[in-house]
């Protein structure tokens, strides 16, 4: 029943069959062909640096490539709380097939089901595969690893190193990729960005990359390419992303045929520090681990003057614990910021601009003592020191909701193949896991899991058939074409000489966003940001200003790329958003709630991906559906109450 | 407040960088130092000058891609804090702050702030990892830890790569990055198999990108985001001392 071009390429078998099955049939490349084939894999995080290691490894040759100074800064490094596995070494009832079910309601039924089981029945090999490396994950005393929980679960199946998870989880990857560097199996180009897609005879063979500190325009040729270039929260301007996180390897992929699938699909993430002021440039995330701990709160009454320490118990409001009892304060991430955009649409938000609400540690700080609390979030009560000048041990910290994660991303099959031959997306940059909502810890996860464990057997499955082909000629037309597309856009940039900077037409682009296509969506916001963002889009290039030029280290010019890409993302989140006339995970249209305000899905009419495929225009962007058949599971109400 | 700026402009490794001098009128306390200098990056470029170029991405204090020398001190006056994380509220109204990169013979100049530490990249790459592929991985729990032992290995794991180490260094040295890498792998089991070849072919990786000896002034504790101790250079030099004694080439 799927279209041609939306062929998801899952294996038959039962669910828990399917991915032995597929491995037990891939095609295989033989020791001695690997080394004849070559990859690119663009993008250093988790994702891409387990897999260019992995593939390396294999004997493949690996071109890398990041935007950053060197590979161990990908945004991976950011990620604070841990990463899930179904070990069960807790005994507390954890299986596979439990993590697949949390996973698939946390998602609120709308990821493929043989994607998310493999993404659970892989995860115990990445605790192994992390501790070989050598990252410290916590520990019991008797030396056995630790666990705790995290949001939207009823087990303890989060692993944790302190409050830096991802830096240790990456700093493991980015130690064996530099171990293939000195093996010479990978060639390693920081501060390089992809600027397109090179296809010839429909298959993706090479990019066309940017040497940041040089400003050369450069072709790379392989026999495929990975892109692994993380997500794109980042258009929301501000957001808990790095500030060089971008969409633009994807979307310049999407322009070359690559689907792009469910893109308004973005998590907002409750625990983040609020807005200061109008300068400001991120907003950092508190992790959700402390939600373990933390109770969230508002005043019950919206007039409260008074300092948090000084209003009582019954004046207060646990507004989570109140209303989603058995969950209380790990209740899943869209829930909790839906939640507290409620209390602080409602005024009776907290702090200066009255736009955050109260995390407390009063209980847990008398019932485990600071010593507990230190240990466990630390780092983490240091940073908020940091940034608020406040001391958490003394009263309530103040967060408030922020972008965070792009569920959407490239289509891609149960291979992780996107709709071109040969172009690969893993890790944040493919749609595939998550479905309407991202439970907390799947994101190192499935980022791991794709590079380390899936990659390197579908994509060994396509390079099969590309053995006998001789290597990429980056002399090719399609080359010439792609350069000379690149060279014009960037010069477009520097001759427009209008009056505002890339940053000012990015944090309009994201305002716009952020109050029509975040949290909360309607028909008529939706419409109205449209036309909103075709105006900005126009103004964009008209008036855009960059000074300096193309051959040299110019931040503006990498902006203008980035931005000029987001106004046309921008405006495929809202199509998207608008034609999705349900509520579902992370996507909440206010036409489509329960009678107490809770998201209402419609698996009549919407239980599909939408995969926008490009047409030139980007008002008119074409929709294809992969509809999701659920074999194994019967979607029910998504309830944590 | 108004503070008024000295900062390092550089075109290129090649060219001869100098002072210049700005003034910003509007920042806040709450404004994070980098945040200031986006404040002035979008006035200069409002009047057609070239923006302040300097290094940055995560700006939560883990990435380690920032790092200036503020007043003569990597990533300023707070201790134990990355450029990013530095407010202004450190800082007094009608102050003057100097800025420059983190200087090294073995870290070039990109441009303005911006440096190139792809020297700390090759130290990792002559040994500061694991020898282990993708899949030859044996039960995680079948190789215990003590909370003790996976503690002290995490503080040495947490060096962030920032480079202040080297800037603080009146030698330059790297001895503080390569000695917490070399000591975060000795001390958990997996690591320590190959213990030997990788102090010896690390050190040996930092002399020749051209950071200097350590003389012990201990300043790269001092500044470091992570509070890395000293003693982590103290075991490299005892693990290189021991596989001088104990390797066969």
């Amino acid at each position: 029943m799927n279209t041609p071009f939306l062929d998801t390429k899952i294996p038959e078998g039962p669910l828990e069959k399917k991915w032995s099955n597929y491995k037990r049939n891939a095609k295989l490349v033989s020791p001695n062909n690997r080394k004849k084939l070559e990859i690119i894999v663009v993008g250093t995080g988790l994702s891409g640096a387990s897999a260019a290691a992995s593939l390396a490894e294999m004997g493949y040759q690996v071109k890398s490539f990041c935007f950053q100074d060197t590979p161990r800064r990908a945004h991976s490094v950011a990620a604070q709380g841990g990463v899930n596995a179904a070990k069960n070494y807790k005994n507390d009832g954890d299986s596979v097939y439990r993590m697949f079910y949390d996973t698939l309601k946390g998602g609120d039924f709308r990821s493929r089901e043989a994607n998310t089981y493999r993404l659970a029945e892989c995860s115990a090999s990445l605790i192994d595969q992390a501790i070989a490396q050598g990252v410290p994950f916590a520990r019991e005393y008797g030396g056995y690893l630790r666990n705790r929980s995290f949001g939207g679960v009823q087990v303890s199946r989060t692993f944790y190193a302190r409050g830096q998870t991802g830096q240790q989880l990456l700093l493991g990857a980015y130690q064996s990729l530099m171990r293939q560097v000195k093996a010479e199996k990978v060639k390693l180009y920081a501060r390089h960005e992809m600027l397109d897609l090179v296809l010839i005879d429909n298959k993706a063979k090479g990019i066309i990359a940017r040497n940041l500190d040089t400003g050369e325009i450069e072709r790379h040729g392989a026999h495929a390419v990975v892109l692994a270039t993380g997500g794109f929260g980042k258009i929301y301007y501000l957001s808990t992303l790095a500030m060089g996180c971008n969409a633009s390897a994807i979307w310049r992929a999407h322009k070359k045929g690559a689907f792009m699938a469910n893109p308004s699909w973005t998590q907002i993430h409750p625990t983040s520090l609020p807005q200061s002021g109008p300068y400001q440039s991120k907003l950092t995330l508190m992790s959700e681990s402390l939600r373990n701990d933390g109770r969230i709160w508002v005043p019950k009454d919206k007039n409260e003057t008074r300092k948090p320490n000084d209003i009582p118990e019954e004046e207060r409001d646990y507004y989570l614990e109140r209303k989603y009892p058995s969950f209380g304060n790990l209740a899943p991430r869209d829930i909790a910021s839906r939640a507290a955009k409620e209390q602080i649409d409602a005024g009776k938000g907290v702090g200066a601009l009255k736009n955050a609400v109260y995390l407390d540690f009063s209980r847990a700080l008398k019932e485990y003592g600071k010593d507990i609390i230190k240990e466990r979030y630390g780092n983490l009560f240091d940073m908020y020191r940091k940034i608020t000048g406040i001391n958490a041990y003394d009263e309530p910290m103040k967060i408030s909701p922020a972008a965070h994660f792009s569920m959407g991303g490239l289509w891609v099959d149960y291979e992780l193949m996107t709709s071109i031959n040969g172009l690969f997306a893993i890790g944040e940059a493919n749609f595939s896991d998550h479905g309407a909502n991202r439970l907390g810890a799947n994101s190192l996860l499935q980022a791991c899991v794709d590079g380390y464990f899936i990659l390197p057997y579908t994509l060994a499955n396509y390079l099969a058939g590309e053995i006998k082909v001789p290597k990429t000629n980056i002399q090719d037309k399609e080359f010439d074409i792609a350069e000379e597309n690149c060279k014009k856009q960037l010069e477009s940039f520097l001759t427009t000489k209008g009056e505002k900077t890339a940053e000012e037409f990015h944090k309009e682009l994201g305002k716009e966003l952020y109050d029509k296509c975040g949290l909360s969506r309607s028909k008529q916001g939706l419409e109205q940001a449209i036309e909103n963002i075709q105006k900005l889009r126009k103004e964009f290039k008209t008036n855009l200003m960059v000074p300096g030029d193309a051959a040299e280290v110019n931040s503006e010019l990498e902006k203008a790329g980035r931005v000029a890409d987001y106004m046309e993302v921008a405006e495929l989140m809202c199509i998207d958003a608008l034609q999705r006339e349900e509520s579902c995970g992370a996507h909440f249209r206010q036409e489509y709630q329960t009678e107490d305000g809770e998201a209402k899905r419609d698996d009549e009419h919407f239980s599909y991906s939408a995969a926008w495929e490009w047409t030139a225009n980007p008002s008119e962007p074409k929709l294809n559906k992969e509809p999701l058949i659920f074999e194994f599971v019967k979607p029910t109400i998504r309830s944590y109450k | 407040m108004k503070i008024y700026l000295k900062i390092w402009r550089q075109k290129d490794n090649h060219s001869k960088g100098c002072f210049k001098d700005y003034t910003v009128d509007d920042v806040n306390k709450d404004m994070s130092f980098l945040e200031m200098l986006d404040t002035l990056n979008l006035k200069l470029v409002k009047q057609g000058e070239r923006p302040v170029e300097f290094d940055h991405d995560c700006r939560e204090g883990i990435c380690g891609q920032c790092g200036v020398m503020i007043n003569g001190i990597a990533h300023g006056p707070l201790k134990n804090t990355t450029t990013c994380q530095l407010h202004m509220r450190s800082f007094k109204d009608g102050d003057t702050i100097y800025v420059e990169p983190f200087k090294a013979a073995a870290f070039p100049i990109v441009r303005d702030l911006k440096i190139n530490r792809s020297a700390l990249d090759r130290i990792i790459t002559s040994g500061g990892f694991v020898a282990v592929d993708t899949g030859q991985a044996p039960e995680a729990n079948s190789i215990p830890i003590t909370y003790q032992e996976a503690e002290s290995a995490f503080d040495s794991a947490a060096c962030i790569g920032c480079g202040a180490c080297v800037a603080s260094c009146k030698n330059s040295s790297a001895a503080l990055f390569t000695g917490a890498k070399i000591t975060h792998l000795e001390l958990l089991p997996q690591g320590q198999k190959e213990t030997h070849v990788r102090v010896t072919e690390m050190v040996e990786q930092m002399e020749k990108e051209g950071f200097g000896h350590c003389s012990n002034t201990e300043a790269c504790q001092v500044e470091c985001p992570e509070n890395i101790s000293v003693l982590n250079i103290a075991r490299m030099n005892y693990e290189y001392n021991k596989s001088k004694l104990l390797v066969k080439k």
